[in-house]
């Protein structure tokens, strides 16, 4: 390939249009942007929390005043203005909560239609139940009853502390502290809502569950907190899925993610991550910066991370795994595509800390046009951890000669008898693979589109199958315009 | 069909073909020798349109359409099909997506709908026993860990499914096992039809016992040093390359 046709390839690729960039209009109800502890008390009151919560809250906000933004991921933007965000909006027709999908906004029911959220009947039959968070409420919840009868809780997380507060409390901040970074401790003074799950002992959890969380009214930064638990010998597939409109602003997104393990217990969690990536100059998007952890707590449990991550404007984000059971496993499964001028800073943390501990890291980064991709991940072995093991594999692939990748391994073993394999490569996509291509009649789109996809093929199998279909068209269509 | 006229390329500034002329008329088979580094591949690769080439002179064309207008996989989807000396592999693309791609990307080319999946695998089932192939190949990643003789296989069972106008077949012999040279010629000779034009680079006289050239050309050093039939063959298999290097260097410095 000439480069100036690769080149131009990419510059078609890297030139298709944010699809899902439209704004819904219904009234919300918003608190005023800015940030005290007013803002908090008010957050918490229109939420009706239990007073152990609000003081929660607090206590994290005045954490938060002593810290100071993290500036050592390899990322640029320009800084965030913590007190132009509106810290609550919900949509208006809310207040009352719906009791049944026949209640929900028709106008928030279209917009999930166009982003193809399965949430009318028919599409239930699919065996997907669908927690959608739209901007901070949770608007609706399907297959709840049909969960209730296994004992399986899936609600809002704002309903799960008024349902459930012995388990909330129990477990909140219990793997991800209030004071644990920058944006986890503001996620932990002002989170909005997000999902509650909780498995039973002994129950397999029938179908996926899912999130869809989507960012639309301007100016409300989204904190959304999940907290998933899975007692023991249970197990849970989750999938969360995001996507939000086109604006010229940048948003910010600082959600928490947290996980918790019991003996003999799985929870997959997979992730779509589809936001907003800002203009072609870089001009608008989301900035994802995200806490992610798991905590293998019992023996013989199991983690599994599984990302797509092919939004945003900036990522940054460790889906990590405290492997404190003995014999229990962590895997972080990663794709994560910059193109145009996205930034993305990713990877896991592995703690193993229970013996014959397991831990399986495979990242794949793709960098289109201008985009830049690191992988940062740390393996630490403690003392105590004999015989962990960990296998980590970083690819990155090139498309062009703009953009960048970057690996950033930790390795940190304290235990002699630990096993750390680390391997890694970068290519640029492959001359010879396109031109084999071309050469049996493939466009040159088609035969990026491919290549890529299989090399990130490791990945997309860790998928439930219905999201590795979606996954490799989004990646499809995010390379549109992108390479060569 | 196929029409070479006066072509020059080069590669990052170095001439390498230096003024061919070849006309390859439909069921016919033309032979190409040569020494190693004469430029027999470059010739393959320039006709298949890889842009690392650069034409400085001449024409190709297919049916009068004007090649060097064209991308490769345009040139691919007008019939033109290389099989490659050294067949590239596409980690995680398994072989039936990756072909399936390409019969689709031909038959959009030409009008028709997206293949139906049951038909295809009719079709690829039925081409697989023409090089002996089993089905589990398909579910492999292309060309991934292949042998280098099911490499070259793989390159003919393609050949087969795609059903181009012209194949130019660069060195499919080399590295097979007898067996393996049997099967694979027994399959291009399968493919040989009237309308079917191929070119077929090989070092050796033992394919050509197998698949018989119409014609035999011998390229030195960027140009054809010497035309015939198949027995021109032969005749390089007893005297070898030097006596026509001796007269192409010759030729080149009067
Ligand atoms: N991409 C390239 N970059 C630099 N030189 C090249 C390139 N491709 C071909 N050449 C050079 O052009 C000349 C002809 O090579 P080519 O591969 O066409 O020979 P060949 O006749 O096919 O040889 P063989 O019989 O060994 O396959 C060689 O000197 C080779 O080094
Ligand atoms: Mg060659």
């Amino acid at each position: 390939m000439s480069s100036s046709t690769d080149t131009q390839t990419l510059h078609d690729v890297a030139n298709q249009e944010y699809k899902y960039g439209f704004i819904t209009d219904v009234a919300s109800d918003s608190l005023p942007p800015g940030l005290d502890e007013g803002v908090i008390r008010a957050l918490s009151a229109i939420k009706k929390e239990p007073e152990w919560l609000t003081e929660w809250r607090l206590k994290a906000y005045r954490h938060w005043l002593t810290m100071e933004e993290p500036h050592w991921p390899k990322v640029e933007y320009t800084p965030v203005d913590y007190q132009s965000i509106s810290y609550y909006s919900a949509p208006k027709s809310q207040e009352d909560g719906p009791k049944s999908l026949d209640e929900v906004d028709p106008e928030l029911l279209e917009t999930y239609k166009k982003l193809g959220i399965p949430l009318s009947e028919q599409k239930m039959l699919s065996g997907i139940a669908v927690d959608a968070v739209f901007d901070s409420v949770s608007v609706a919840t399907t297959f709840k009853d049909k969960l209730g009868e296994l004992g399986i809780i899936f609600c809002s997380f704002s309903e799960a502390v008024l349902e459930h507060p012995e388990l909330v409390r129990k477990y909140l901040g219990s793997v991800v502290p209030y004071s644990d970074n920058f944006f986890a401790t503001l996620n932990s003074a002002v989170f909005s809502d997000g999902s509650f799950v909780y498995i039973p002992p002994g129950v397999r959890c029938p179908m996926e569950l899912s999130t869809y969380f989507r960012i639309n009214a301007a100016n409300t930064g989204q904190f959304e907190r999940t907290l998933i638990v899975a007692d023991k010998g249970s197990y849970v597939s989750y999938l969360e899925g995001c996507t939000a409109p086109m604006r010229d602003e940048n948003q910010l997104h600082a959600a928490i993610v947290e996980i918790v393990a019991l003996e003999d217990a799985e929870v997959k969690y997979s992730t779509i991550q589809n936001w907003y990536p800002g203009d072609k100059e870089g001009k608008g998007g989301i900035f994802n910066f995200v806490t992610k952890r798991g905590m293998c707590k019992g023996d013989r449990s199991k983690i599994s991370w599984t990302q797509v991550e092919t939004g945003s404007a900036i990522t940054w984000k460790y889906p990590s795994c405290i492997l404190k059971g003995d014999d229990s496993v962590g895997e972080f499964y990663s794709v994560a595509l910059t193109s145009g001028r996205q930034q993305a800073d990713t990877g896991t943390k592995m703690i193993h800390i229970g013996k014959n501990t397991r831990s399986t890291i495979i990242s794949k980064g793709i960098s289109a046009l201008n985009g830049q991709n690191s992988y940062r991940g740390l393996v630490r072995v403690q003392k105590g951890a004999e015989n962990a093991r960990n296998f980590t594999q970083c690819d990155s692939m090139l498309l062009g000669d703009q953009c960048g990748a970057h690996t950033f391994p930790y390795i940190d073993v304290r235990n002699p008898t630990a096993r750390v394999e680390h391997e890694a490569t970068t290519s640029k996509i492959g001359e010879d693979q396109l031109f084999y291509c071309l050469q049996r009649g493939i466009e040159m789109e088609d035969a990026v589109s491919m290549i890529v996809n299989g090399f990130c093929k490791e990945v997309f199998r860790e998928l439930p199958m219905e999201f590795a279909v979606e996954a490799r068209k989004l990646l499809s269509v995010s390379l549109e315009g992108s390479v060569g | 069909m196929l029409e070479i006229k006066n072509l020059h390329a080069s590669v990052e500034g170095q001439p390498i073909l230096k003024g061919i002329d070849l006309k390859v008329a439909a069921g016919e088979v033309h032979s190409i020798m040569g020494p190693n580094g004469s430029g027999k591949s470059t010739l393959a690769q320039v006709l298949a349109g890889h842009d690392a080439y650069e034409v400085t002179q001449g024409s190709i064309t297919l049916d009068g359409k004007d090649l060097l207008d064209m991308e490769a996989d345009e040139r691919a989807r007008e019939g033109m099909f290389m099989a490659f000396q050294y067949p590239v592999e596409i980690p995680g693309v398994s072989t039936m997506e990756f072909l399936k791609t390409a019969y689709n990307a031909l038959r959009e080319h030409r009008g028709e709908k997206e293949v139906d999946a049951l038909d295809f695998l009719n079709l690829v089932k039925e081409k697989l026993a023409l090089v002996e192939m089993d089905l589990a190949f398909l579910s492999r990643s292309v060309n991934q860990g292949f042998s280098g003789g099911e490499k070259k296989r793989h390159e003919i069972f393609q050949m087969a499914v795609l059903e181009p106008a012209i194949a130019i077949l660069d060195e499919t012999d080399s590295g097979l096992d007898i067996d393996a040279l049997r099967i694979v010629s027994g399959g291009i000779n399968k493919l040989r039809n009237p309308k079917r034009a191929m070119v077929v680079i090989t070092h050796y006289q033992r394919l050509l016992d197998f698949v018989q050239p119409d014609f035999v050309h011998v390229l030195v050093d960027g140009r054809i040093a010497k035309s015939g039939g198949k027995e021109l063959a032969l005749e390089l298999e007893d005297k070898g390359y030097a006596w026509l290097e001796n007269a192409a260097a010759a030729a080149a410095t009067s």
